[in-house]
């Protein structure tokens, strides 16, 4: 049994709250320097390196890529070795408040979604918690900003839908948006499950590195497709018109049920924030 | 075409801003976002006057995050503008000629836009720390109460933006993507 303090886990969500906002992650760099580089269309190659030059100044600086920093979504992976001294959800969040309050970034939660008044330290977190084999306990803070979260859909389809169902639902969700989520965006897609779990997947996708494919090929070679069908668009940068409207599809699928076919679409915008640290 | 303009933006220089144009802006603008915006038309409806003269005056869709020591404003680039549709009719008919933000608009907003003479630019959308540079002087000026999303008096110096549509009704994102997809034939 492994001992884990919560003034631990405070301290280090504090940390990945600041990291998260100011470093985007080197894949996703990486893939926005490539889409400038493929990338045919003049005011759109414009638009990637000034994107480019705005992670740059932030990554120096320690200053938030973008001024939306984000609802802070929080996934614990605790392993069913460890026993954790104190109370964990409030550990959780006395961590989003420091590393919001003490790094400057913005709070944008309100706390009743009619009333609305401004919570004032971005807390609570959206915390999502897996029991896992082992004795450690992997945190990972992934900063979600709202513009591309505003633009995300679900659609319970139909078994007989089937994968064709699910590829024009994608490429649907990406239409629908055009410009909005701040293109080039990331696309998470979560198929299967239930209709809250497939919401979940889509937002998991969105958490792994965006040139890593799926393991399985027929899911691999999905995404890859949809990449292509998406960047044919024509939506591109800003949607002021080009091919790289977006820099990976991420799936994720899970067992479902003999009546159902649920599709979970989450967008992120080309500022795809999550960091990670292991206890 | 890149052009450089210092506010106030009258009806004259609007008529010669067009979708496309890269436009560089200097001068005093003002912030405000969904709150704001809503406490803005509620004021009308009372027939109340507005903290802030909107005659020939811009606004900023943003919510800037808070500065750190030394710094002028923190990162501030602007928030996707549908969400201020429903109000911006109004503070249009009182003269205000130009939004900035991201993303499409009703139908409705850019009527008015044309019967207004009004423009709507579009800055780069997740570059809050690059337009943050561009912000010289920042004070709040009603709403403290909102935080981020009070209404804040922003004094700019070449400000880059692009027109998304112009007083005439012409869109970027409609053309631009046309342009690409033509190309790519």
């Amino acid at each position: 049994m492994k001992e884990i303090k919560a003034e631990q886990i405070t301290q280090v969500i504090r940390d990945l709250c600041i990291e998260a906002n100011c470093h985007l992650p080197k894949d996703v760099q990486n893939a926005i320097t490539g889409g400038r580089s493929g990338e045919p269309f003049p005011i759109a190659q414009s638009i990637l390196e000034k994107i480019e030059e705005n992670f740059a100044i932030a990554d120096q600086d320690n200053v938030p890529i973008c001024q939306d920093t984000g609802l802070a979504c929080v996934f614990l992976e605790i392993g069913q070795e460890v026993h954790i001294e104190g109370d964990l959800k409030d550990a959780v969040n006395e961590g989003i408040r420091r590393g919001y309050v003490e790094g400057f970034l913005r709070k944008s939660c309100v706390k009743d979604p009619i009333d609305r008044v401004n919570t004032g330290d971005n807390t609570p977190a959206v915390l999502y918690c897996d029991i896992v084999p082992g004795d450690a306990l992997k945190i990972t803070v992934a900063p979600k900003g709202f513009g591309s979260e505003n633009m995300s859909q679900i659609k319970m389809l139909k078994p007989s839908d089937g994968l064709q169902g699910v590829k024009d639902f994608i490429v649907k969700v990406v239409e629908d948006a055009g410009p909005n989520p701040c293109p080039p965006i990331v696309v998470g897609v979560g198929i299967g499950g239930t209709f809250d779990k497939a919401a979940y997947l889509a937002k998991k996708a969105l958490m792994r590195p965006v040139d890593e494919r799926n393991a399985n090929p027929f899911y691999e070679e999905l995404e890859k497709e949809m990449l292509e069908k998406i960047n044919a668009l024509g939506i591109g940068p800003q949607g002021f018109g080009g091919k790289t409207t977006a820099l990976s599809v991420n799936i994720e699928t899970l067992p479902t049920h003999i009546a159902g076919l649920p599709c979970a679409v989450n967008i992120n915008c080309h500022v795809t924030r999550h960091k990670s640290a292991v206890l | 075409m890149e052009k450089k303009i210092t506010t106030p933006l009258t009806a004259d220089m609007t008529k010669d801003l067009h979708c496309g144009d890269t436009v560089l802006i200097s001068g005093v603008i003002y912030t405000g976002r969904d709150a704001a915006h809503k406490r803005l038309v509620e004021l009308l409806q009372q027939g109340k006057e507005l903290p802030v003269d909107l005659k020939d005056a811009i606004i900023y869709y943003v919510g800037p995050a808070p500065a750190q020591p030394g710094q002028v404003i923190g990162s501030a680039g602007p928030t996707t503008s549908y969400r201020m549709d429903a109000y911006a009719p109004a503070l249009l008919d009182l003269g205000l000629k130009g939004m900035i933000g991201k993303g499409k608009r009703s139908p409705e907003v850019v009527d008015s836009m044309k019967k207004n003479h009004a423009v709507y630019f579009g800055a780069i959308g997740g570059c809050g720390a690059l337009l943050a540079k561009c912000i010289k002087k920042a004070e709040v000026v009603a709403y403290e109460d909102l935080g981020a999303e009070a209404v804040r008096r922003l004094e700019v110096e070449n400000l880059p933006v692009t027109v998304i549509i112009d007083s005439q009704g012409n869109n970027l994102y409609e053309q631009g993507r046309k342009e690409f997809l033509a190309m790519e034939k």
